[in-house]
């Protein structure tokens, strides 16, 4: 089992997510650099959070373009599971992989402040040990946080079951509270707050246990295979 | 250009000639004030600067400190005042990024961001409110892009700051001992430099920041580009792994003049260098601009010929610029070509050691009356004075600032923004709390006991989180060194600042003085602000909720001590009185009982009871934790005051300790057996903040009313 990490110029969080799967949840991970291909044993991709590229021309606009991506594409295909937070939620928007777009937060500044998710798809690889409707205590942390999609592909993703967190209370002006949605699959998940800040008791001055659940559930999906 | 005559002199007598243009320019950057400490350095020696905890190297420009376990924390402070009254976004954003490469050079990784910022009064004055949004979002954008946490920090508004900013950051780094680079360099090495493009931005940076600002000088600004920051940060740290590199300096003020000659006089040896090697923005920059521009995101690296391939591969991976601009030699000199000819060649120790200046100095004449009090209105309600106070912009609630920073990055954010000092968990299984304070009011009063209240109230801060303090930074801020009034201010906060260091044994780790800042109306006030680093070898203190029946005790004596309050300036408009003075042994006391409290885990909270005074550090217990509190000023222990005394003198050495009733007789227990004076003044409950006196309420305010005013009033 391994967890392949991608590294872009300017992730900032690709660290924090590294020791969360290895030194928390004692998982395999590896970092791949972008420019890198993806090996074929990998069970499971991230993308974390940060500021590719700077976020010049829209945050994650230049990233998607990067040649990892490719892999990244052919393995959201095949149906690996593949984990998009914060900026990493944005590539996966501008690489096409999942529907909508992130614009600036309504109170047009970088938000860093704590909030609650409640469930609302836990089917996905990354919520499948979570109750629906549950709630959990996390952080978000962006500027180009508004998830926004227009009526018609929100009457979509309701249909289709892609919405996979909603926020509790009104944070930046999305579409519906949306704060993280799956491809049509569900193998492909963004969301733009961030899990690897709230699953050890230490810094999540709340409640630490549903956001270790996103990562118990990933350890459910792909299991551990030595 | 800023060389004074005698000095041109000098010049010419130490090298025996004429100096040519660009040795006029190299000379001119780096004995100016900004770089050159020549008004100060001789006074600072006088602070302590060693203790066991300290490590020092040559030619590091931030301070290291022994964490254990083969773990390092680095730190620094920085200011970028001129530029960000010019440029406030770009003024900002650029001394975050010089701050960080000062902890990078030593090969620390970056961990925290602090700021403190000042501004004139944003209530009526609309450049202040520009500068101050502008300021803290160039901040954002800069901290928040690299992935470090800024997790504090201050603001304060004071009308001596119009027309201005003080912008002033500190970083904190982390590390292995074993990875701290260890400058040396020898005969042969080559001088690479990496990173951003020079350009003609930044241009005579540090003349004019050793200048008062008189007139906008746009091209003065450094650009940010905290992208290519960021890719500096990870390539040096990828290097350092691999062993790549023998010596490191960031470019910071004077550029390359700096940071060259600087490097050859701390390592003893001559650099030879070509400015057609270094790669610029713009194809006919001249080598005077080469060498004084302050282009940002550069750092200089000595390494030598079998290494150089390696770090050019990882430049390559991160596309990051990487030249070969000259070698090591073992003459002593600067030696500036242009290709075959020669633009300068200069002794290193001449360059990088400007003639100290032994500046003269005289109490102010403003001194004379200040302590005199003139004679207060009478407040008629003072709960709706309280209102407006909580809104005032000094006391209230940062969070439209902090919540702009990414506080979270980093994962070590144990206890976050908000209350008395951060906490980050470090690697060691220990923690470190830190925080910058400044008080220009106070020090405006006594620039002495003000700086001293500075200095004491960082600890006190860092120990409401279980924290010991174990070294400090200091940033003197002061107008013309010229005018020996100012000079004497300088003076007296230095030596106030040197007996309390002293007394508790907390070295100096780094520091910086910022002269020349004036405004079109006059200097600033005295403004030090004083950094700390505190360490907590087992486990912070985690605050918990306060609930109904928790009691409220005060350590601390309440004394008349009420000149540059908040009250008095805020309230009254009146600038005077007697400024608070801090009591080495009282402090020692309350610091150490507070800890003591601390590790035997019987208290909720403890904070810090200072601007504003006891009325408002109530307050924001009740605001934060949403519960009212009924409080008793007869029981305020010091001496017997009036009510306005009690309710909002700043003075120091206080803590507010909230703990379970069931744990109260422990406490006093324990409290008894010091010498500390305490008291039990309060109790939280309902949804009311009381502060009563002879069973009347002198305040009376509903807790969801004042909470919504402070944290809203700075947003709007």
């Amino acid at each position: 089992m391994k967890i392949g990490v991608i590294v872009f110029p300017g992730s900032n969080c690709d660290r924090d997510m590294y020791h969360v799967l290895t030194d928390v949840f004692k998982l395999d991970a590896e970092y791949f650099w972008h420019e890198k291909g993806l090996p074929k044993n990998i069970d499971a991709v991230i993308l974390p959070g940060g500021f590719s590229y700077g976020d010049r021309l829209r945050s994650g606009a230049i990233a998607a373009h990067s040649p990892i991506i490719k892999d990244v594409k052919k393995m959201a295909e095949k149906g690996i599971p593949i984990l998009g937070v914060c900026n990493g939620f944005q590539i996966l928007v501008e690489a096409g992989l999942l529907p909508g777009a992130l614009l600036k937060n309504t109170s047009l500044n970088f938000m860093c402040k704590w909030t609650s998710l409640i469930v609302e798809n836990n089917t996905t690889p990354f919520t499948n040990k979570l109750k629906l409707h549950q709630k959990i205590p996390i952080p978000i942390a962006n500027g180009e946080g508004r998830y926004y999609v227009d009526d018609e592909t929100l009457k979509k993703l309701k249909k289709k079951n892609q919405i996979v967190f909603r926020y509790s209370e009104v944070v930046n002006g999305s579409s519906d509270r949306i704060a993280g949605v799956c491809n049509e699959d569900g193998n492909v998940v963004g969301m733009m707050p961030h899990p690897e800040r709230a699953a050890e008791s230490a810094i999540n001055p709340i409640d630490n246990k549903p956001s270790s659940l996103i990562f118990e559930s990933l350890l459910n999906t792909i299991g551990v295979k030595n | 250009m800023s060389l004074e005559p005698q000095e041109l002199d000098d010049l010419t007598s130490k090298i025996g000639r004429k100096p040519t243009s660009t040795e006029l320019q190299i000379i001119a950057a780096e004995w100016s004030e900004h770089c050159s400490y020549k008004s100060s350095k001789k006074h600072l020696k006088m602070l302590p600067m060693k203790g066991p905890l300290v490590i020092s190297e040559k030619g590091y420009d931030s301070g290291v400190l022994d964490v254990g376990d083969g773990y390092v924390i680095t730190a620094h402070i920085e200011s970028h005042n001129h530029p960000s009254a010019v440029e406030p976004y770009g003024g900002a954003a650029t001394g975050v990024g010089g701050v960080i490469r000062d902890i990078l050079s030593a090969g620390t990784r970056p961990i925290a961001i602090f700021d403190g910022l000042r501004f004139g009064n944003i209530e009526k004055d609309l450049q202040a409110r520009w500068l101050f949004k502008n300021a803290v979002t160039g901040i954002a954008d800069y901290g928040n892009c690299l992935g470090i946490p800024t997790i504090g920090g201050e603001v304060e508004f004071d009308e001596c700051y119009s027309n201005y900013a003080l912008v002033d950051v500190a970083a904190i780094g982390f590390g292995k001992k074993k990875n701290l680079i260890k400058n040396h360099a020898k005969k042969g090495d080559l001088v690479v430099l990496l990173g951003g493009s020079t350009g003609r931005d930044g241009i005579g940076g540090s003349q004019f920041a050793s200048d008062s600002l008189e007139s906008e000088n746009r091209s003065a600004v450094q650009i940010p580009d905290p992208f290519i920051e960021k890719l500096i940060i990870e390539a040096i740290l990828e290097a350092r792994n691999q062993n790549l590199i023998h010596a490191m300096k960031d470019l910071g003020g004077g550029g390359l003049s700096c940071a060259v000659s600087e490097t050859a006089d701390a390592l003893s040896i001559g650099i030879e260098m070509d400015v057609n090697k270094v790669h610029t923005r713009e194809s006919d920059m001249n080598p005077d601009e080469i060498m004084v521009s302050e282009s940002q995101e550069r750092m200089l690296i000595v390494t030598n010929n079998d290494k150089l391939k390696k770090l050019q591969e990882i430049c390559k991976k991160f596309r990051i610029a990487c030249s070969v601009i000259g070698h090591v030699t073992s003459n002593n000199m600067m030696h500036v070509k242009k290709g075959k000819k020669t633009c300068a060649n200069l002794p290193t120790d001449v360059v990088a050691n400007a003639t100290l200046l032994d500046r003269p100095s005289k109490k102010p004449a403003y001194l004379e009356n200040i302590e005199k009090e003139k004679k207060l209105k009478p407040i008629l309600d003072y709960s709706k004075m309280m209102m407006r106070f909580i809104a005032s912009p000094n006391i209230a609630s940062k969070i439209w600032v902090y919540g702009q920073y990414d506080h979270e990055v980093g994962i070590r954010t144990v206890v976050k923004p908000g209350m008395d000092s951060s906490v980050l968990r470090l690697d060691n299984g220990k923690f470190l709390a830190a925080k910058i304070d400044g008080n220009p009011k106070h020090c405006y009063v006594n620039p002495r006991e003000g700086a001293i209240g500075c200095f004491e109230e960082a600890c006190r801060n860092v120990v409401c989180t279980g924290a010991k303090p174990i070294g400090m930074l200091d940033h003197l801020q002061f107008g013309n060194p010229e005018n020996p009034e100012i000079f004497w201010t300088f003076l007296e906060s230095l030596k106030g600042l040197t007996d309390f260091a002293k007394y508790f044994e907390i070295p100096c780790v780094g520091g910086k003085v910022s002269l020349y800042n004036e405004t079109p109306s006059g200097p600033i006030k005295p403004t030090p602000i004083i950094g700390i680093l505190g360490l907590i070898d087992k486990t912070p203190l985690y605050s918990q909720k306060i609930t109904t029946g928790d009691c409220l005790v005060i350590i601390g004596d309440t004394k008349n001590e009420m000149g540059g309050s908040e009250y008095f300036e805020y309230i009254h408009k009146f600038i005077g009185g007697k400024c608070p003075v801090v009591n080495f042994q009282e402090s020692k006391t309350n610091m150490n009982i507070v800890l003591d409290l601390i590790r035997k885990d019987l208290l909720k909270t403890v904070h810090d009871c200072s601007k504003g005074g006891l009325a408002v550090a109530v307050s924001e217990l009740c605001m934060t934790y949403q519960i009212g509190c009924n409080v008793s000023l007869e029981k305020v222990p010091g001496p017997k005051l009036n009510v306005d005394r009690i309710l909002f003198s700043e003075s120091h050495s206080r803590y507010l300790l909230v703990l379970e009733k069931k744990n109260l007789k422990k406490l006093e227990e324990l409290l008894k057996k010091t010498k500390a004076s305490y008291k039990m003044i309060g109790v939280f409950g309902g949804e009311n903040i009381q502060f009563n006196q002879e069973n009347k309420h002198v305040i009376d305010l509903r807790v969801d009313k004042a909470q919504k005013t402070w944290l809203n009033s700075l947003r709007e």
